[in-house]
This record gives C-alpha cells, structure tokens and sequence, in this order.
C-alpha cells in the first residue's frame, strides 16, 4: 500500500544486543534524562504570588462604563442582549428623570442590567455591538467561582465601573 | 567500662538516635521535593520557608487522624507490625563508624556507638529482621492486598539477601575482617574499595535497593496493582512508622555502602591534612571531624541516589524481581568471588 506520509518507520524485531541485555546502560541513560529535567527551569507559576501574564487582547469580566462627566453611558438599546449568542444579557430600559442628568448619559437608561455568567461565552460580540463604548471585557478580571448558581448573575452594582472620583484623575 | 565512658555512649547513641530521626524526617521532604524537580515542578513550598515546616506538618496530620483498626484484624498484631518495623529499622545504625575517633580531655573518644568483631554480620541479622514489620502488618491485616504484599516482601528479601551476602563476601576476603571500623580503617585515603570491587559493588547496590523496598523493586508496596500492599489497612501514625522506618533503612542502607565501599569517613589527601596542623590533638581532631562531614555527604548523596532511580525507572514484574535475583544477580556474585579470590591469590604469588 502507498504510505500516506514519509514518516512510517519499519519496526524490526530482532535479538537484544549485550548492551541492551545488561541493562544498566540504559538505567544510566534514563538516570542522565531525570537529572537533566532536574535543573530544568519549572513552569509552574505560584498563583496567588504570580499570575499568568494575559494577553492584551484577552478577554473577561464585563465592565460597564462611565463617560468622562462620570454618568452611564449604557442607553439601554438592547444591541447587546440581540448580539449576544449566549443569550446571557437582560436588561429592563427606565426613562431619566430630570435632575438625574450627572447619573445617566442619555435620556434612556439601564433600570436593570444583568449578565449571566454562567451562559456567557466570553466572545466580545456585546462589546462589538455597543453603539454607545459602553461595555467592555476586562484584560485583567475573571468571573471568580461561586458556591451558588444565582451568584453568577451580576447584576449593575456589580458590572457599573466605580465612580471617579475627580482627585485621582 | 567506666561511668564516663558509658555516659558518653549514652549521648552518642541519643545523637545518632535523633540524627537518624531528623535524617528520616526530612527524606520525606527532599523525597518530594526530587521528585518535583525531575518531574519539572517546584514541590511543597507552603510551609515555612521552602516549604521545609511540611515534614512536621505531614507528621502532625498523621498524629492527629484516627487510629483506625479493621475489626477483623488481629489486633495485637496490627499493632506489633509498625512497631517492629521501627524498631529495627533504628537499631541497625548502631554499629555503623560515623567517624574515626576525637580526642576530647586526653580521652580516646570513638565516634561508634559500638564496636563489634561482627559488625557486618548484625547489620545483616538486623536488617533481615525488618521484614517481619512488613509481613506481621500485612498478615494481621486480614486483606488479600496486605498479604500478598507481605508475601511478596518476604520472598524479595530471602532471594535479594543471598546475592547480597555473596557480594559482600569478597569485601570481607579482601579486608579479612568482619568489623566496620577495620574495613573502614583499611580504606585509608583514597584506597576505597570500589576501586577493587565495581561489580560487586554493583550487586550490593541493586539488593539494597530491593532490600529497602525502593523502586524499581518496591514491589511489598505496588501502590497502583496492590493499593498500598502491606500497609493498606493502616492509616495514622501506624502508616507513618512503616514510612518512616523505610526512610530509616534507606539511611541505614546508605551508611552501609559508604562505609563498605566508598572508605567511610576517609577522604583523600587526609594525611596531608593531619601533617599540615602541627597540634597532633588538634590535627586529629580537625581530620576526625572533616571526616565525620565527608562520611554525612557520601550518605546524602546516596540517599539522593535512591531517590533519584526512584522517579527514572518503573517497577519490575515479580517474575522479572525472581528472574533478576536468582539468575543473574547470584551467579555474578559468585563469579566476582573467584575474580577477588584470583586476584587475592596472584597478589601473594608476585609479591
């Protein structure tokens, strides 16, 4: 038959030469593999000191922004929850009231606003989606387990960015 | 003997008591750490620096777990089993020469717990006893596991222990002396008995290993095929004896073949040492105690051996272990006799 490719070997069987037979020259062989691996750089990376270096590309948690004046600048459009294949986003839409300007962008805004973690695959298609930059995957925070199922549904207090306060930036 | 004499013993024998606890106690240590090493990982580091608090915390979780004892065992027994094996295992370093001897106070003080016309053979009585610790645990168990781990650890020792004899026979032609501070004393400098004795050392190194139920012959134990063999029903401290006192003979079994082979506490250039400090108290001293300090590192670095072949080769197949045993390991002890014997005998007729 026509070998599919160059690599097939030819296994012959034949007698064990004395070398082979005596046994130790191979025992001193694997002895010289172990000791090599033995001064060999580790892999591990000691996780709680060091963490594993992501890309910057990477994609996590989801974060919901806040514009430069500090209000939200999700509008509540719903592109995201359409975009999303998981199905993993919900939100209920609320209309801004006067006075509440410095909290929400635009005159609709995200009454609610839950992403279930357990659903979400991660792809970035809701970032993609957003007409409004207002949702983002974070280069450098994981969804952390849980005990409970319902733990894994963040909801706005959990995804809304912490206020800026005006001193620190 | 005098009261000041039996004193000393008495502190020296507690010292190699506690060194070979402490030796014992951290082989479990560096015993994991090699192993993550050769498998690429760093091993424990959790407790205390390096991770080196694990032993006391391994000893600590043991102390405290439950001692359990299977209702169908024989009790007394079960018990007996852990404490033969520990007791053996600390009673052959008694008659091992960790050093020449230290002049303390005009006093001749030797570094030997005692000194014995038959040294190699107590050893060997009291090694070969070790195995009753195995086979007394095992049978007290009542489970098939455990007995056909004592099983296999009593027909390991009967045919690992005759090849080993028949090795160490053609030291003792060589050295005409049963004692091990003679055949230490014979190997002067640099005049080790390796250098005479490579295949027999070779045997003597293979049955050690088989004899201390290391890998590749640590078949009594087989945790993946016999769930721990001899020691399956044990758990607690009982479990950490039986460990222990394998660390325990794993030292032993080091000390023995450095002393045997590799001169003991002698290391070259030593003369040149004694006559370079012109104190012959101090000068003796000083050579005594290097000694002491090289006799510790060839002992390490054998126990660093054992580990080492430990995570390199897989376990034997009984049939092989036999195979091994009876057919090659005996007659090429046998033919290393007629070589030293030919050897021995030439020499007289040249010289």
């Amino acid at each position: 038959m026509e070998p599919l490719t160059n690599r097939r070997k030819n296994v012959e069987k034949r007698e064990m030469t004395f070398a082979e037979k005596a046994y130790l020259p191979a025992i001193a062989q694997g002895l010289g593999i172990t000791i090599k691996h033995f001064f060999k750089k580790k892999a591990t990376i000691h996780y709680p000191e060091q963490t594993r270096e992501r890309s910057s590309v990477w994609r996590g948690l989801h974060v919901l922004k806040r514009d430069e004046n500090g209000a939200e600048r999700c509008t509540a459009c719903g592109l995201c929850a359409v975009a999303c294949p998981a199905e993993a986003i919900t939100m209920t839409a609320g209309e801004r009231k006067a006075g509440e300007e410095h909290l929400y962008r635009e005159e609709k805004y995200a009454v609610t606003y839950e992403v279930n973690m357990l659903r979400c695959i991660f792809c970035g298609l809701c970032e993609e989606a957003c007409p409004k930059a207002a949702i983002f995957l974070q280069d450098d925070k994981l969804a952390p387990a849980r005990f409970e199922r319902d733990e894994f549904i963040y909801g706005k207090d959990r995804l809304v960015e912490p206020n800026k306060t005006t001193e620190t930036k | 003997m005098e009261s000041v004499d039996l004193l000393y013993k008495a502190i020296y024998i507690l010292v190699i008591f506690g060194i070979t606890l402490l030796i014992a106690t951290y082989s479990t240590y560096f015993e994991r750490k090699i192993a993550a090493f050769i498998q690429d990982r760093v091993g424990p580091n959790r407790a205390g620096p390096f991770g080196l608090l694990q032993p006391l915390a391994d000893a600590g979780k043991l102390f405290f777990k439950e001692d359990f004892i299977p209702a169908r065992a024989n009790k007394a027994l079960f018990i007996l089993g852990p404490g033969v094996a520990m007791l053996v295992a600390t009673m052959s370093s008694a008659v091992i020469p960790y050093g020449d001897m230290l002049i303390v106070g005009g006093r001749e003080v030797y570094l030997q717990a005692i000194e014995v016309n038959i040294g190699v053979l107590y050893i060997f009585g009291v090694v070969s006893l070790g195995v009753y610790g195995l086979m007394i645990g095992g049978w007290a168990s009542n489970n098939k596991f455990s007995l056909l781990g004592a099983i296999r650890a009593a027909s390991q020792n009967i045919s690992y222990e005759l090849a080993m004899g028949l090795s160490l026979i053609a030291v003792l032609m060589m050295t005409g002396s049963l004692s091990l501070r003679v055949i230490a004393e014979q190997q002067a400098g640099f005049n080790w008995n390796i250098w005479y004795q490579p295949l027999g050392f070779i045997i003597f190194l293979v049955c050690a290993f088989a004899e201390t139920n290391r890998t590749p012959f640590d078949l009594p134990e087989s945790e993946a095929e016999l769930i721990g063999g001899y020691h399956t029903e044990y758990g607690s401290m009982k479990l950490g004896m039986y460990l222990f006192a394998e660390y325990i003979n794993i030292f032993v079994a080091s000390s023995v073949m450095a002393t045997l082979y590799f001169g003991a506490y002698n290391f070259p250039f030593m003369e040149n040492l004694r006559e370079a400090i012109s104190d012959p108290v101090l000068a003796n001293n000083v050579v005594t105690l290097v000694g002491v300090g090289v006799m510790f590192v060839k002992i390490f670095l054998f126990i660093f051996f054992f580990m080492w072949v430990r995570w390199t080769l897989p376990r034997f197949r009984y049939d092989q272990l036999m195979k091994l045993g009876w057919k090659i390991l005996i007659p090429l002890a046998i033919l290393n006799i007629i070589l030293t014997a030919g050897g021995i005998l030439l020499k007289d007729y040249l010289i």
